[in-house]
């Protein structure tokens, strides 16, 4: 009896997520690998199960690559990957120069201060993705409150172009994915020792040669876990390059969706989400290793 | 240890919670302006408001956000909950790398990739795309998130309460429902405030699983957005960010006290 009750409790979840979750990857690769056709689905299926032997023999000789070799050839599809690199690893490291002193700022602060700061970084995460986003719109378009701001103040002219450029892309992940950054960093910033500083300037180092040598290495943990956090969500972004990066951005998650809404092409698309996947393995993986290794200091 | 703000991080924290919510600010302030137009001023009104709850599309939206946030929120909660607990407790079984494997990957998996992945498994067994596919694969993504904010209360509370339950005759069952489940009762309340928030949210997910008739709320804002600034997304807008806020400051101010008066009882049992 009691047997019986543990197998139900681990096969519910276990099936559900083998269901929904690993199923649906199986699909996504086998599509990858079978030839656009003009119907619905627009696929011709590979594997036939009810015909057996037969159908599984011709499933591996009918197996081939073209799709992924046509991502190679199509200079679209790399420049949209090389792309998406360059922006998420840009404003990974922009998103950390603003959060840096943000973090450094709520860990020095006052003890009664702390959970009123740290409730008004969460605060922006509760609200809506879109929303954060759809509000730049108005600030950075041509007649916006930027450009208005900085009129009225005399230092431009004519109003500057950002909405629609990778500029605005760049700001609209800083600005998403910010408590990200700041909530790692200040967790291990928060836990360092303030007598290591005070030590290192008894010993003579001037305040920011403090920062350099006991600071900034011991919040590296912080800063490395902050820097996945932000890098890997903004490399297969969507919604942030379709509102603000108009189109002449180019990012794979975008370029996905156009793939298979737009031009319904299946198996391109499936093949284009195999490889953005396999790119997110290694910083995943590492970012794990560093997770793990976080946990076992701790210990 | 009491401090006080050095003018360094009195300036970056003032620079810094300004830039996060100067946007937010703008956006509530123009949801108020009598103008279409969101670089005019026409002076203070609420008509976007009036004109939101009269358009038909609008509430037809949120009426199927909200049932879907409802009712996926809860059975990931129950999903999510069953599986940190599978995570936690039940210790070795076959494929449990695997199961661990498939509730951490989604938290990292870009989600054009799980919305594709999702739709193309509805697609080979044929069923219709509407309400239900968004609920089913808002529950798959939201309950990992779940899990994992349970299985971390799970990790730090004394399993020997647990034991002491089984040793003195409760059944695996009793245990869990007397012992475990009001212990960990905050994360699985968080837990499933998390999933509710995130599907209320999502917009790139429902948006590949979702049919021509069921259209979310952030499907409808991202369709109009495409189009520029719309003072009526303003004022919608402007709705969901007070529901949040309030939201959050209530329950920062519930769980102060909980503290409080957790701390009051310790002190008080230390004197008896």
């Amino acid at each position: 009896m009691f047997n019986f009750r543990r197998l139900a409790l681990i096969l519910t979840p276990y099936l559900w997520l083998g269901f929904f979750f690993l199923v649906p990857f199986i699909i996504v690769l086998k599509i990858s690998l079978s030839d656009y056709a003009i119907s619905i689905p627009p696929y011709t299926p590979l594997l036939d199960l009810s015909a057996g032997w037969t159908g599984l023999r011709e499933f591996f000789n009918g197996l081939d690559f073209e799709n992924f070799s046509f991502l190679a050839d199509d200079p679209l599809y790399y420049t949209a990957y090389l792309s998406s690199l360059k922006i998420a690893a840009i404003s990974t490291f922009l998103t950390l120069l603003v959060a840096y002193p943000i973090a450094y700022g709520m860990a020095q602060a006052p003890d009664e201060w702390r959970p009123t700061l740290m409730m008004l970084v969460i605060l922006p995460f509760w609200t809506s993705f879109l929303i954060r986003v759809y509000s730049w719109i108005g600030i950075l378009s041509n007649e916006g409150f930027l450009n208005q701001t900085l009129m009225w103040l005399g230092i431009i002219d004519t109003p500057l172009v950002i909405l629609n450029t990778s500029t605005a892309v760049y700001i609209g992940i800083v600005y998403a994915y910010l408590p990200f950054m700041i909530l790692p960093i200040y967790s291990a910033l928060e836990k360092l020792d303030g007598s290591l500083i005070e030590a290192a300037e008894d010993l003579g180092c001037s305040k920011a040669s403090a920062f350099w040598l006991v600071t900034f290495p011991l919040s590296r943990p912080g800063i490395i876990a902050g820097c996945f956090l932000v890098f890997i969500p903004a490399l297969g972004e969507f919604v942030i390059p379709s509102i603000l990066g108009g189109t002449t951005t180019l990012m794979i998650g975008k370029t996905l969706y156009e793939e298979f809404f737009s031009n319904r092409d299946w198996p391109v698309a499936s093949a284009v989400a195999v490889v953005l996947l396999l790119i997110l393995i290694i910083p995943i993986i590492l970012f794990q290793r560093n997770e793990q290794k976080q946990r076992e200091a701790g210990q | 240890m009491n401090r006080r703000f050095s003018w360094f991080n009195a300036t970056s924290l003032t620079l810094g919670f300004t830039f996060l919510y100067l946007p937010i600010i703008i956006l509530v302030l123009y949801s108020f302006n009598a103008s279409k137009l969101v670089t005019v001023w026409g002076g203070f009104s609420t008509k976007w408001y009036g004109e939101l709850f009269r358009d038909q599309a609008f509430l037809d939206a949120a009426e199927v956000t909200f049932e879907v946030a409802i009712i996926s929120s809860t059975v990931a909660t129950i999903l999510g909950t069953t599986a940190a607990y599978v995570l936690m407790r039940a210790g070795r079984f076959a494929g449990r790398t695997l199961f661990s494997g498939m509730i951490y990957a989604p938290l990292v998996m870009p989600e054009v990739i799980l919305g594709l992945a999702m739709l193309l498994l509805f697609i080979s067994i044929g069923l219709d795309r509407g309400i239900l596919t968004i609920i089913l694969a808002h529950i798959t993504f939201t309950m990992c998130f779940v899990s994992v904010v349970v299985s971390s209360r799970l990790v730090t509370f004394d399993k020997s309460l647990e034991e002491a339950a089984l040793d003195l005759g409760c059944t695996p069952f009793d245990a869990f429902r007397s012992v475990t489940l009001p212990i960990i009762a905050p994360a699985v309340i968080s837990g499933w405030l998390l999933a509710f928030t995130l599907s209320l949210d999502d917009l790139v997910i429902s948006q590949f699983v979702a049919g021509p008739s069921s259209t979310t709320l952030p499907m409808k804002v991202f369709s109009s957005v495409r189009l520029g600034v719309n003072p009526q997304i303003n004022a919608l807008s402007t709705i969901l960010i007070s529901i949040v806020t309030i939201g959050v400051i209530t329950a920062s101010l519930v769980s102060k006290r909980q503290i409080a008066q957790q701390r009051a009882d310790e002190q008080a049992a230390v004197r008896t």
